[in-house]
């Protein structure tokens, strides 16, 4: 009994007749979500994004204050966070949120990688996936630095030497992100315009890309629920899928402000190219595995630095990582994936992600604490 | 739209497909709607507070300066010349008339907020963004400036001059 095409005002037809708003009403009423065991994993991909809108929002609100360069940052901070109303709630909402972030966007993917959700035709939307992960982190990693503060500086001074380590590019590279031969205040104002300026571009670019294809190609459905036929139900996106989405992204603020409340974001001390690094230097949370693993490695491996062979097998894995759809394809006339193993893979990746990060925040550090550094 | 008429009607979001007028919508589901609404009001007075509150810049204590001392001594300002100076966060004038008499105004022009300078030329203060003219005493005398310049007073010491806004 629902009509198709309800009674609309006056506005409504005016808008229709110039932009053609019942073409989109047509395709956002025609999206369907498959309802199955796993449609959880649906929610994650749009958390994510909500978590981009919150950074956009706070990330621009910080701007009206923050002023990019090595003897105002860490003072504008300061002013965020001690003058300005609600500045301290902006800035940690605008740091949890990048956290959470990370974290569901890490969900996300594994949730595609067991799901088998990259097969095809859904290639390039696991490739501007991979791109969306790539510039989320160059995000985490160059806001880090923006504050100014000890521990920013000498994790961005670690950071980018490992760069640096990458065979014939590496030295080039180095001195490309760092705007000059060492992190100084012409580091912080690059990484300034790749944060504010560089990087907002290439996500909308990817995030339209990959958008426009999750909606050309719809929900994929796992192999497993495939086997048994396709599945009985859909849950129609309009607007039930979106309101569960709402109520997923209200619990997602509340949250991300209950920590900034509760935790707000420290500023630390500010950054002196000439003191003596702090003991305990970590990089953010989601670097840790990697910077772990690096520490592991002998000096010396047949001949070759340690540094260079890791920083090369990360390289390996993050492109058999972009390659996985053409790596998995199904054969002929199979149904679904047969592929079982290589979930297990991807439960010892997480495994080996998890150790690392583990070993990194409980590993003894150094007898002398901060205050010995100074 | 088939798996969607299927669907049991508290499956259904709150357009209200179940009927068109106002009046036959369930109870239950006014209740939702209205729980729906008031909850989303809620959520965005709670963000565009905090935003609001946020983009109004804190106030300087510097802005309700009222008296500074320039550290330079009152001869160094020789007769029929002028020079700007910092009075809390706005410009102030400082000029020594023909006459030899120290007088401080406002530096910030009463037409559009430039900063006004003094013109030896014809002893008088003078704006050049819209040619506005000042005598000797701030008083606007040619020109778009609708009101004279606020006049401060003039303290002279051996080596300073105390400038202060007259309460």
């Amino acid at each position: 009994m629902a009509s198709p095409e309800p009674s609309r005002g006056r506005l409504w037809k005016w808008l229709d007749s110039r932009f053609g708003l019942a073409d989109f009403e047509r395709v956002a009423r025609k999206k369907a979500v498959p309802v199955h065991k796993h449609t959880i994993w649906y929610y994650l991909g749009g958390m994510t994004l909500f978590l981009f809108i919150v950074q956009v929002g706070t990330g621009i609100l910080l701007l009206f204050y923050y002023r990019p360069s090595a003897t105002e940052a860490y003072e504008s901070i300061q002013f965020i966070m001690t003058e300005v109303r609600f500045g301290w709630l902006i800035r940690s909402i605008h740091n949890w949120a990048a956290n959470l972030m990370i974290f569901t966007l890490f969900v996300h993917m594994f949730s595609v990688l067991f799901l088998k959700a990259y097969r095809a035709p859904r290639e390039l939307t696991w490739l501007t996936g991979a791109g969306l992960l790539v510039v989320t982190l160059a995000f985490g990693f160059t806001g880090y630095l923006l504050p100014w503060n000890q521990l920013a500086y000498f994790a961005t001074r670690v950071g980018t030497q490992i760069v640096g380590v990458v065979p014939v590019v590496g030295e080039g590279l180095l001195r490309i992100l760092r705007g000059g031969d060492d992190v100084s205040g012409a580091t912080l104002t690059r990484f300034y315009a790749f944060h504010a300026a560089v990087l907002p571009t290439l996500i909308v670019g990817l995030l339209t890309l990959h958008v426009y294809l999750v909606q050309k190609h719809g929900m994929s459905v796992p192999p497993s629920v495939e086997a048994k036929g396709a599945p009985r139900r859909a849950l129609p996106f309009l607007p039930n899928f979106l309101l569960r989405d709402l109520v997923g992204w209200l619990g997602a603020l509340a949250i991300v402000a209950a920590l900034a409340a509760y935790f707000p974001t420290e500023l630390g001390e500010k950054a002196d190219p000439f003191a003596p690094a702090p003991a305990g230097i970590k990089p953010e949370w989601y670097f840790m595995f990697m910077f772990q693993t690096l520490k592991y490695l002998p000096p010396h491996i047949l001949g070759i630095e340690g540094e260079v062979i890791g920083v090369l097998g990360f390289g390996v894995a993050a492109l058999i990582l972009v390659l996985v759809p053409w790596l998995d394809r199904r054969r002929e006339g199979e149904i679904g994936s047969r592929r079982k193993w290589l979930n297990w893979v991807w439960v010892g990746v997480i495994a080996f992600m998890l150790l690392m990060t583990w070993l990194g925040y409980t590993e003894a550090v150094p007898e002398f604490g901060i205050e010995a550094g100074q | 739209m088939s798996e969607r008429d299927e669907r049991p009607a508290i499956e259904r979001g709150p357009n209200g497909e179940a009927g068109s007028a106002q009046d036959k919508v369930p109870v239950r589901r006014r209740f939702l709607n209205w729980l729906l609404g008031t909850g989303a009001g809620a959520v965005s007075i709670s963000v565009l507070y905090p935003i609001a509150r946020y983009l109004d810049p804190p106030e300087v204590e510097e802005s309700e300066t009222s008296q500074v001392t320039l550290p330079m001594a009152p001869r160094e300002i020789a007769p029929n010349t002028g020079q700007v100076f910092r009075f809390g966060t706005r410009p102030g004038i400082i000029i020594r008339t023909p006459a030899g008499e120290l007088r401080a105004f406002d530096g910030m022009c009463t037409h559009l907020d430039c900063i006004v300078q003094y013109r030896e030329d014809i002893s008088r203060i003078w704006c050049a963004c819209h040619n506005g003219h000042y005598d000797l005493n701030g008083v606007n005398v040619q020109g778009p400036p609708p009101r004279p310049l606020q006049r401060y007073s003039v303290v002279e010491q051996a080596d300073q001059i105390v400038v202060s806004k007259i309460v």
